[in-house]
């Protein structure tokens, strides 16, 4: 979740002096326009027909309309001021204030909405409301990265936001809104689903990386061997992934037919076999070509010194070789786990289970809260994963 | 090597006929799938041909990537315009932070704006790839050296001669490579998209998953699978080809 590239602080100021943050300006611009478009939340008769777009002053009220425009009026004017350090935190903060308050907006809503309409009812959130939040949130992380943040400071802002959120879920804030009601009749088996989804994602990097390292370590060795594995994963990571899956239901079930102790292990065409087999095979790309990035990547001249001083080959490996390389191993372990995260809703087609259930039966009902209680979780999980093994990159690289 | 002979050893050159063969052929196949799987009715994908299946993906792909293109450098090189360097830093916080997005919550998530049918599947391709694509622009027009940029200045080209002439040129072998991703994950996205009503070569995949027909599934699977690394291949060979003579790999 890092902002890369050359900090915007260090420019020298416009040629008027005036330098203001054009990011925050242009989000807050953002924000306002697509609340004022109407359609912060929509009002359906019942979860499955798509409702008429409701504006936030119509839902929410007049006083909660204008808190967000002072708060949002208040961030313009920070970011309107002269560039200092101090800026940038400041528009960081206001502006996971104004996410915060965005929320709320969208809580109080779906409460005052639905308590004047039918029982079946449901008041989903609007395009309105997603570009707002996303703005917000967009300022917090640009605030953040232009301020020059450590990934410390951005772990405490994230958390404080996600408390926040889940301090106001918990109280039950939310608790009119249709996608906390598709949860709360789906509340049995989201739990499941997402250990399941854990499961496949775990189930099939680790093994990858059991596979993939010693796949990386050998084209790194063998430069004739090189050419061969990276073409044939390259291939793999190519196949489209339900093609992969359907591919795999043939052989594995004539295994399972052929070998009843491997069936009744849970081996079969269609469930968690093909899926996590699949999903092993798409990981190995990242995970064999960082390892072999990452050996190579090592100054000979390091390694001559290790032989130098009398290590053995075995010691050069594990004492200079695995720690120089493990920096772009687990930047590669990164890019693996967030698209085995993303892979393994796909593998919900293939009755493998996990938050890809909600998000294609949400689909097939046509509900689209329903799809939200699995692409959400999956979302977030993935940027989580990101977040963590971005850090654990970077605190190896020191 | 004379040309035909260069064409018949290239392997991009025996997988496209074989990809071409077996979608031509595939309607002919009855018999043998239901030698292989006696129980399957019908042996093989009826209802619509093949080749209309494959076009329709094409279609799809080819327009959400081309548009992605276009807007994805024109975004790439505002950034790296004095007047957009503000913007660089979100661009590519976007671009990144996006790329985390599993592509199937995307492409769920374009169905309730957009309804069923091809629709959500091209605007779902078209953000999704988008980001491949800023991602790999911005890098590719940041590597060409500021020296590179003043000499051709100093030859008195204009910014947009320097631009069009030296530095979108240097940054094309980049610039494609993240035209590659995006059209391969645009090519698998576009598979699932059979299950929001675009008609793909996926569509006999969902059909043989719901009603259990195994070679219908396998059809589709690899027809697609072909049609995905028969474009990865052709991307291959564009890159090497742009990339200059001489230049380090």
């Amino acid at each position: 979740m890092t902002l890369s590239g050359a900090p915007a602080r260090c420019r020298a100021s416009s040629a008027f002096g005036w330098n203001p943050d054009r990011i925050a300006l242009a989000l807050v611009a953002v924000g306002a326009i697509a609340v004022a478009g109407g359609g912060f939340v929509s009002l359906a008769p019942n979860r499955l027909v798509s409702g008429r777009p409701v504006a936030l002053w119509a839902a929410a009220g007049i006083p909660a309309t204008a808190a967000l425009a002072l708060i949002g009026l208040a961030l313009a004017g920070i970011a309107a001021t002269p560039p200092r350090r101090m800026r940038h935190y400041a528009v960081a903060a206001l502006a996971a204030l104004l996410l915060i308050a965005v929320l709320l907006a969208a809580g109080t809503a779906a409460r005052d909405l639905a308590a004047g309409a039918p029982p079946l009812a449901r008041v989903s959130l609007g395009a309105g409301f997603w570009i707002a939040a996303a703005a917000a949130a967009l300022a917090v992380l640009d605030g953040l990265q232009r301020a020059d943040a450590g990934n410390f400071v951005r772990f405490l802002v994230g958390a404080a936001i996600a408390a926040a959120i889940a301090a106001m879920a918990a109280g039950g804030w939310f608790d009119a809104l249709s996608l906390a009601r598709e949860y709360a009749s789906h509340r049995a088996v989201f739990g499941t689903a997402l250990t399941r989804h854990v499961a496949l994602v775990a189930g099939s990097v680790l093994p990858a990386i059991l596979i993939g390292v010693p796949l990386g370590i050998l084209a790194c060795r063998r430069k004739r061997a090189e050419g061969a594995i990276f073409a044939v994963l390259n291939l793999l990571q190519t196949i489209p992934s339900i093609a992969l899956f359907g591919l795999l239901i043939v052989p594995l079930s004539a295994l399972a037919v052929a070998a009843p102790a491997l069936a009744r292990l849970g081996v079969g065409g269609i469930g968690a076999a093909p899926a996590v087999i699949a999903l092993i095979l798409y990981a190995l790309l990242p995970v064999a070509r960082n390892t072999a990035a990452g050996l190579s990547g090592i100054e000979p001249t390091i390694v001559d010194a290790a032989r130098g001083m009398g290590m053995t080959e075995r010691q050069i490996f594990w004492r200079v070789e695995v720690p120089l390389a493990l920096p772009v191993l687990v930047a590669g372990l990164r890019i693996v786990t967030v698209q085995t995260i993303g892979l393994a809703v796909v593998a919900a087609l293939i009755g493998a289970g996990g938050l890809g259930d909600f998000v294609f039966g949400g689909l097939g009902q046509d509900a689209t809260d329903l799809v939200l209680l699995g692409a959400l979780p999956t979302i977030l999980l993935a940027l989580v994963a990101d977040f963590l093994l971005k850090a654990a990159a970077a605190a190896l690289r020191r | 090597m004379p040309r035909p002979l260069r064409l018949a050893a290239s392997p991009l050159w025996w997988t496209a006929v074989l990809f071409v063969a077996l979608l031509l052929a595939m309607p002919h196949t009855g018999a043998l799938f239901h030698a292989a799987f006696p129980a399957a009715k019908p042996p093989v994908y009826a209802r619509a041909s093949f080749v209309e299946l494959f076009l329709s993906q094409a279609g799809i792909v080819a327009t959400a990537s081309a548009t992605a293109s276009a807007l994805g450098i024109a975004v790439a090189v505002f950034v790296t315009r004095p007047a957009g360097r503000d913007f660089r830093a979100i661009a590519d916080a976007l671009a990144t932070i996006g790329q985390t997005f599993p592509p199937a919550a995307v492409l769920a998530l374009a169905v309730p704006a957009l309804g069923f049918g091809p629709r959500p599947t091209v605007v779902a391709l078209f953000l999704y790839g988008l980001l491949p694509i800023v991602e790999n622009a911005i890098a590719g027009l940041e590597t060409v050296p500021g020296a590179v940029r003043e000499a051709a200045a100093g030859m008195g080209m204009t910014g947009w001669q320097v631009l069009a002439r030296v530095e979108l040129p240097l940054a094309a072998p980049v610039i494609l490579a993240g035209i590659r991703v995006s059209v391969t994950i645009g090519i698998g996205t576009a598979t699932i998209g059979s299950t929001v009503g675009a008609l793909t070569l996926g569509t006999p995949i969902f059909d043989g998953l719901a009603g259990n027909k195994v070679p219908l599934v396998l059809q589709g699977a690899i027809l697609v699978a072909l049609f995905a690394i028969v474009t990865d291949m052709a991307f291959a060979r564009l890159e090497r080809r742009l990339r200059p003579p001489g230049a380090a790999r």
